[in-house]
């Protein structure tokens, strides 16, 4: 199970890098959606996977490392929210962007650079 | 202790008030007067942390290495206080500044949500509860720094936006691993974990990872780039206030992770924050001094003094540390102060650019007066603070024997020194020049000028009782570095 989700986060990291460094705007969004969930899953392996023993649910196992730690389960929710969020924002940021400009490419911002 | 909680909760309150007000005065007086009962309540706190030592406050009763807690300290009680003085002045900053009726009650909720993050940041004892409280602080500056949704203001919020979510999830990143190789976030039963632990070079993982989320939110030499490229985009009250508070929080960050429990491998760590430091001064410093646009000159300072701030992190004798804390409150308070003057000669002048204003000291000799004293602030002139902040990083860096930086630091107070009598030169000796703006003669009344009064007098005032600040910023090093009546006051040994 480690080995699959460690692959799959390999495999997120790398699309959302790729994603990013595109020129649209669009695109540059997937990417951080694309790394976002990488890093909750990130956190959700780094702090030990345990299947099928959810914590105060059934009778009660001989000792507390054959259950599963409920705290990474709260932190991994709490940032997918967070990030849920900030990628509706961003979606609006770039209608109202290209409301304004009509473009959809990152080369062409280079107005407020110098 | 309840008192612990009322920086995050004051601020809820006056959101929800300002999201249900329709009225423009009613919002703008309501934020004056919260703003300056947020102000008081720091100066309690402070005289609390004063006596006690430590504010721990543990939430919903959970014991604390497994609740969330809200911590404290002197370094906290210090920002709590400078941040409400920035928050106080800006708040009557903006009564003058912002007009547009529709705008207005909708800057003031998200202005009070930024401050909410901001002291969470401040007081929070849990490594998850910082990570939330940065997201809170960054949506409302989201939200703030494209608020006139014009094209220029949308392309820097888009940069602005894009760098700080890749540093939230270097921060994220960070955070799990940490959890992962130590069972615990929250702050002191961290410091008890890796101060005894012998396998602490394993932590580099992790350190680094929140190395480059705060690096970014500080913006630090490699990680700086969003900053001048989305600071002077914004409306300046906001400039203002963002100049003052956001890069510090990251500092302050910095300043608790890097004494408190990542105090593995000093040799590798400080080596690298003193070079990154030494990098970040004089870039900031020689791009602040090719532009003509005030608050571009501004925005590079921020990152040149910057530098200094993690300059002292990277000495790391209590006398740095008390350097860098003396200089981050010093700072905090001549920014803000220099981009409020920054918007009053635009107010006078209608423009930024240095080159089409001029002639201000004959028009309004009372506003060159007040240019005078954050700008001599950030230089480093005698009688005025920011004099002894550098005093005090320079003689730790000579004490400690690091030469290299602190030539560097004397030569970025050079540039800071020459980008300062660039603006004096342009703006206010040099005649005005012929042009659209020579027309404006907009005159500006005392209450355009209080907060810059204010913020001026407390600079002066922190020069010459530097001894008083210097005796609290040395308190609050000696607590961070020795660590261990932290760890005991919130575990409760």
């Amino acid at each position: 199970m480690e080995i699959l989700l460690a692959i799959l986060v390999g495999i997120l990291y790398t699309a959302g890098v790729y994603m990013i460094l595109r020129r649209s705007i669009v695109k540059f969004i997937i990417g951080i959606i694309f790394l976002s969930n990488a890093t909750n899953l990130l956190v959700f392996l780094a702090s030990g996977v345990v299947s099928g023993k959810p914590v105060f649910v059934g009778e009660e196992p001989a000792n507390a490392s054959q259950m599963a730690d409920p705290l990474p389960q709260a932190l991994v929710l709490t940032a997918i929210v967070i990030g849920f969020g900030i990628v509706v924002f961003t979606l609006a940021l770039k209608y109202k962007f290209f409301e304004l400009t009509g473009t959809d490419d990152l080369d062409q911002l280079k107005k407020t650079d110098n | 202790m309840t008192i612990t909680a009322l920086p995050i909760l004051i601020p809820f309150v006056l959101i929800i008030i300002l999201i249900i007000s329709r009225s423009l005065v009613f919002s703008k007086i309501t934020s004056i007067v919260g703003s300056f009962g947020l102000l008081i309540l720091s100066m309690i706190i402070f005289y609390k942390v004063n006596k006690l030592g430590f504010l721990v406050l543990n939430m919903a009763g959970w014991k604390s290495p497994y609740g969330i807690t809200l911590v404290i300290d002197f370094m906290s009680s210090l920002m709590l206080m400078v941040s409400s003085v920035i928050v106080f002045a800006i708040a009557i900053y903006a009564y003058r500044s912002l007009n547009e009726e529709k705008q207005v009650t909708k800057f003031y909720v998200f202005f009070f949500s930024l401050i909410m993050g901001v002291n969470g940041a401040f007081i929070t004892g849990d490594v998850f509860n910082l990570y939330v409280w940065f997201e809170v602080m960054l949506i409302s500056s989201f939200v703030l720094i494209t608020f006139g949704k014009s094209k220029e203001q949308l392309e820097g919020g888009i940069k602005y936006l894009a760098l700080n979510l890749l540093g939230s999830l270097f921060f994220l990143a960070g955070l799990g691993l940490l959890y992962g190789k130590t069972g615990t976030l929250n702050m002191a039963h961290l410091a008890d974990i890796l101060r005894n632990d012998h396998q602490a070079i394993l932590m580099n993982t992790s350190a680094i990872l929140f190395f480059i989320a705060f690096g970014i939110k500080a913006a630090v030499f490699p990680l700086f780039f969003w900053l001048p490229a989305s600071y002077h985009t914004a409306n300046i009250t906001i400039s203002s206030l963002f100049a003052g508070l956001l890069t510090k929080v990251g500092v302050y960050a910095f300043i608790r992770f890097f004494t408190l429990f990542f105090v593995h491998d000093q040799a590798f760590w400080h080596q690298f924050l003193l070079i990154i430091a030494g990098f970040t001064m004089i870039i900031g410093g020689m791009s602040a001094s090719v532009h003509y646009d005030t608050r571009k000159i501004l925005s590079y300072h921020i990152i040149s003094q910057i530098g200094y701030m993690i300059m002292g992190l990277g000495i790391y004798t209590p006398l740095a540390i008390a350097g860098a804390i003396f200089f981050t409150i010093h700072n905090m308070i001549a920014k803000t102060n220099t981009f409020i003057v920054a918007g009053l000669i635009y107010k006078l002048k209608g423009s930024f650019y240095l080159k089409d204003v001029g002639g201000i000291i004959k028009q309004n000799p009372v506003l060159a007066i007040l240019f005078v004293i954050p700008a001599f602030a950030l230089a480093g002139v005698p009688p005025i603070s920011g004099f002894f902040a550098k005093f005090i990083l320079i003689k730790a860096s000579i004490d400690d024997s690091h030469f290299v930086i602190a030539i560097i630091a004397v030569l970025t107070a050079l540039l800071t020194l020459y980008s300062m009598i660039k603006i004096w030169n342009e703006a206010f000796l040099k005649k005005q020049p012929d042009n659209e703006f020579s027309g404006q003669n907009t005159s500006l009344s005392f209450l355009d000028m209080l907060p810059s009064i204010i913020l001026g007098t407390i600079s002066i005032l922190m020069g010459i009782f530097a001894f008083k600040v210097f005796d609290f910023t040395m308190q609050a090093a000696d607590q961070l570095i020795e660590g261990t009546s932290y760890i005991n006051n919130v575990l409760n040994r």
